[in-house]
């Protein structure tokens, strides 16, 4: 197994075409950022979609290149990994709303500003659009797969249902078919952070920035807090933190960050404003909330895939509260109904919705077998 | 076919037609399904409980679901299957009759497999150690022991005599041979029975 860093650039894929989008309205000059590793083959089968989370990118395997990080599936995906790149042509993009080389709100609208909340609202399906634009431009016609965690699950569970001649599998894990009332609530709390911070200005705060103002960082990074609360269990925080107390011996009697849980989160909060775009932050989670499968398709979720023919592979982690068992098991329940042959297996991992980033080594077995 | 798989299985496989649609509640580690993928091409569907066993399964790119057979049968569709199969499940299930209601709604014909409570060995291990048999066929002491609707061969007969369940086919193991049905409750260790709603 080659451990050597991938450095293949990221490309850049520029659309003919404008994007029709669920909202109406329609994108022009949408450009799709994206990498790929292992080689296609001539019959241009083995291709295998993989899709970010959230606040995710299409950095899989290459280095960040704003923290420098190694890529944010390293562990799944490499020569001799569950996801084999010596089998596999793997290809990952940046969902548009992002602000990691796809267009989105930090993007140049046609008057040559930023977007900011001029953006049109978008979907999942809409992203699932732009990613299917991409296979087009690659000469892609049918997936090998499609696999993505958490907000990759709801993409590639929608490229199943809504281009189901695009794929012949879809590997879904810790993920759901429709935003939860609970999950809904979580992501309003990060964007009322966001729209609350004076340095917000409604979203205009790009040219702002470059004479010196931030942007809305203080409300992205309470977002991040909030929302980063629910991608851990409460054994892992537990186990991980506990009540200890940050580099001092008793409690301040103050504010400070007294307890490692505080500090942590506002590490993890502060150093994901110097990644992320706050815009993008309240586009993404958007699109998040508006996805119900089954409402895209008359209320019932097997309708969604009564026109596809692909395998499906479901799995879900005990400790995540955020896309709990009970939702990838509605999903299964629908894909029985619709007769396909779906798999689904609840794994145990201690570190709840997270799971899926981490060392899971059952979930390896599942993928590399499904795939 | 024969020589990999359990006793039971192999009667199970043998008499599945080929390319027939089956689902096999309590899978395990998907042996009879691979099998009966590979060697008589069926479209094999499985329901298993334990993870690992899942993950096994799914490793041999088949499609099982973890899920309960007391519990998750109801969502699959009427006659959506030629064939639901349980083998070594209806004793560990909390309401067998249930469960056997279920796989004849599921399937146009139903296998089940199950260990004979009643056959001799047990008999006499009962009757001269009054204690609950730990014997070839039910190796577990009854505090660890998953089976917990201990049934006989008779005890089955009778409760497809009274739901009114057809017997299409019925064979009796013991260790590598097979019995008649007549001496099958004294001398069977395993029965396989293929049912169907007449």
């Amino acid at each position: 197994m080659s451990e050597a860093p991938i450095l293949d650039e990221s490309q850049v894929l520029e659309l003919a075409d404008p994007l029709p989008l669920d909202g109406g309205q329609s994108l022009s000059g949408v450009r799709i950022a994206y990498e790929t590793h292992g080689t296609l083959n001539a019959a241009k089968d083995n291709a295998v979609l993989i899709c970010h989370a959230l606040t995710g990118d299409h950095h899989v395997v290459s280095n960040h290149p704003r923290t420098g990080k190694p890529g944010w599936w390293v562990r799944m995906v490499g020569p001799g990994k569950p996801i084999d790149t010596d089998r596999f042509h793997v290809i990952c993009a940046n969902v548009i709303g992002s602000c990691m080389g796809s267009t989105g709100p930090a993007s140049p609208a046609p008057d040559g500003k930023p977007w900011g909340m001029r953006f049109p609202v978008i979907t999942i399906r809409d992203m699932v659009r732009g990613h299917v634009a991409l296979l087009d431009a690659l000469g892609i016609a049918r997936l090998h797969a499609v696999v993505g965690g958490s907000m990759g699950g709801m993409q590639a569970l929608s490229l199943a249902a809504d281009f189901p001649e695009r794929t012949a599998a879809a590997l879904v894990i810790a993920s759901t078919a429709r935003h939860s009332a609970q999950n809904i609530a979580f992501h309003e709390v990060g964007r009322q952070a966001i729209m609350a911070d004076p340095d917000w200005h409604e979203g205009d705060y790009y040219a702002v920035g470059e004479t010196g103002g931030k942007g809305p960082e203080k409300g992205l990074a309470v977002a991040r807090m909030a929302a980063h609360i629910t991608y851990l269990s409460e054994e892992g925080l537990t186990t991980k933190f506990g009540r200890r107390l940050q580099d001092r011996e008793a409690k301040t009697f103050g504010f400070d960050a007294d307890f490692q849980i505080e500090s942590y989160l506002r590490y993890q909060g502060l150093s994901f404003t110097g990644r992320f775009d706050a815009n993008s932050y309240l586009y993404i989670t958007r699109a998040m909330d508006y996805f119900d499968l089954a409402e895209e398709h008359g209320g019932r979720l097997a309708n969604a895939f009564a026109r596809s023919k692909a395998r499906f592979c479901l799995v879900s982690f005990d400790t995540d509260w955020l896309y709990p068992t009970a939702e990838s098991r509605n999903v299964v329940h629908a894909l029985n109904a619709a007769g396909l042959p779906v798999s689904f297996v609840e794994l145990s991992a201690p570190f709840g919705h997270d799971s899926f980033l981490l060392d899971v080594p059952a979930l390896d077995r599942v993928v590399e077998g499904f795939l | 076919m024969k020589a990999r798989l359990r006793p039971d299985l192999a009667v199970i496989a043998d008499s599945v037609t080929p390319g027939a649609s089956l689902l096999d509640v309590g899978c395990g580690d998907g042996a009879l399904m691979a099998a009966l993928r590979d060697e008589k091409g069926c479209d094999a569907r499985g329901m298993e409980l334990d993870p690992a066993n899942v993950a096994a399964c799914v490793a041999k790119g088949l499609s099982v679901i973890q899920g309960d057979a007391d519990k998750d049968l109801a969502f699959y569709p009427d006659k959506s299957v030629d064939y639901a199969i349980l083998s070594q499940t209806l004793q560990t299930t909390m309401r067998p009759d249930k469960v056997l209601e279920e796989l004849l709604r599921i399937g146009a014909k139903a296998f089940v497999s199950f260990p004979n409570f009643a056959h001799w060995r047990g008999r006499l291990s009962l009757l001269w150690n009054g204690r609950m048999p730990v014997t070839r066929l039910l190796p577990v002491p009854w505090y660890e022991t998953p089976n917990i609707h201990h049934l006989t061969i008779n005890d089955f007969r009778a409760l497809l005599s009274e739901r009114a369940i057809t017997v299409d086919g019925q064979w009796f193991l013991s260790g590598g041979s097979r019995c008649s049905a007549s001496a099958a409750n004294f001398r069977a260790e395993h029965a396989v029975f293929l049912l169907s709603r007449g």
